[in-house]
């Protein structure tokens, strides 16, 4: 049977035909996975904030976060409390870690709109920790993480992770190499907020000095670095006014 | 290989020398020179490619025949763009810390030129079955000159392989740092990697006579 592939009938009904099965095949996947999808995020959250007050399986030089199944179990064992801060008042809310900042970020771009910060209290060996969910933008894409600071304020450690940083380059921030260097860093100078930076230049390269308010950055990844910082700047600074009013 | 006829078995040999698509067709380029600053990296996007390319050659060859040759470039792009997204949501469902490593090179699939460079040059013109070990063979020279780019753009650039400090702490200055050996940082710079694959097609035009030409 000879077919004319070349009639301008047949390519129309050709290509709208190609389209239906295409697009119904990818919505019908889409659907079918999106609970289980949707579920793997949350437990990805909740390993996140964990992974930042330091509760985690990791072994030398890994990342390893606190197995899935166990996870819903210690995360209501670490995370003590979630509130909701929006201006000065804090609300108690044990869907907190759910808030998307993305969502919330575009929302306060309208000054009538109040916007809603979460955060996590986490007790570990009888210490406080404040986590703090951070989102910014790298060099390709989004970058977020989470921030854990004891009540003087310093951070006890991140977690940090990204959509689609160049692999090798900016994809090194969610290394430990990088991550552990933001243990023990001050983000205050007495009463005032400054942030830490990722720096260029090697003046520390073993990070001894903790109240510099840099930590080195990854070599080739200067933009990402820079987005990195913007984001703890910005987005920790939302948080220092109500932190205050805890450390009293 | 008697699981294979010997002209078969070409299609999988070819690409892995003589004929790769990387060093002699010059294919695929922009990928090995993003993603190759690592050893793992490589790795990753070598399967993916691997997966992606042997079955939309095998697509692309079951509709030849009926596909319109006036449109045929965009069919092809979205037989790609599908069995990439089919690919990913279902590792998102399944495998999802599997899909996070993978899901920067998702978009870097769906562009990469060996694939529509196949579909063109062999799946439209082949059946299934000899599409599928096209896609293979292909899939597997690029994937020998990525690992080989990535190691040493790792060794040299880091100091590591597979994220394995193999030569030292270059920090705390042991192993062969201790005898003043510093890690190259332009070895993760993509020129690098451009000079790294011009070596590889030196060495290998050099050492067989079939490849160079006369002018």
């Amino acid at each position: 049977m000879a077919k004319n592939t070349e009639s301008n009938v047949y390519t129309v009904l050709f290509a709208t035909g190609m389209v239906l099965i295409v697009g119904t095949l990818l919505a019908f996947v889409s659907s079918s996975l999106k609970d289980k999808i949707a579920e793997n995020k949350r437990i990805e959250k909740q390993q996140n904030i964990l992974y930042a007050m330091g509760v985690n399986d990791n072994e030398e030089g890994s990342v390893n976060f606190v197995p899935k199944n166990k996870v819903a179990e210690e995360f209501s064992k670490y995370i003590t409390k979630q509130f909701v801060i929006t201006g000065m008042k804090a609300v108690e809310d044990n869907k907190a870690y759910l808030i998307d900042l993305k969502k919330e970020a575009a929302a306060a771009k309208d000054p009538n709109y109040k916007r809603r910060l979460p955060l996590f209290i986490g007790e570990k060996d009888n210490q406080e920790y404040y986590i703090i969910p951070v989102r910014g933008k790298g060099l390709w894409d989004a970058i977020w993480g989470y921030i854990a600071l004891d009540k003087k304020l310093v951070i006890k450690g991140v977690y940090f992770d990204h959509a689609g940083e160049t692999p090798g380059l900016g994809s090194n921030i969610k290394e430990r190499f990088f991550m552990d260097d933001f243990e023990g860093e001050h983000i205050m100078n007495g009463d005032i907020f400054i942030g830490v930076t990722a720096a260029k230049g090697n003046a520390d390269p073993k990070n001894l000095n903790k109240t510099d308010f840099k930590v080195d950055a990854i070599a080739g990844a200067t933009i990402t670095g820079d987005g990195l910082s913007a984001m703890l700047k910005k987005d920790l600074a939302m948080y220092i006014p109500y932190l205050k009013t805890l450390k009293q | 290989m008697g699981l294979l006829s010997k002209k078969d078995a070409k299609l999988i040999t070819d690409p892995l020398a003589d004929n790769n698509p990387i060093t002699i067709q010059v294919l695929g380029i922009c990928s090995a020179l993003a993603i190759t600053a690592e050893l793992k990296a490589s790795i990753v996007m070598s399967l993916a490619v691997l997966f992606v390319l042997a079955m939309g050659n095998v697509v692309i060859s079951l509709m030849r025949n009926i596909i319109p040759p006036k449109i045929r470039i965009i069919v092809q792009l979205i037989v790609v763009a599908a069995l990439v997204i089919i690919v990913d949501l279902v590792l998102k469902a399944y495998a999802y810390e599997l899909s996070k490593t993978l899901s920067v090179f998702v978009g870097l699939i769906i562009t990469n030129c060996i694939i529509m460079g196949r579909f063109e040059a062999f799946a439209l013109a082949n059946g299934p079955w000899r599409s599928f070990l096209d896609g293979i063979g292909n899939a597997l020279g690029y994937a020998i000159i990525l690992i080989i780019v990535g190691f040493f753009r790792e060794l040299l650039g880091s100091g590591t392989l597979l994220g394995f400090k193999v030569l030292g702490d270059s920090i705390e200055k042991t192993g062969v740092y201790a005898y003043g050996y510093e890690n190259n940082g332009f070895m993760l710079l993509a020129p690098m990697a451009l000079i790294t694959l011009g070596i590889i097609i030196w060495v290998q035009r050099s050492r067989n006579e079939a490849l160079i030409e006369d002018n």
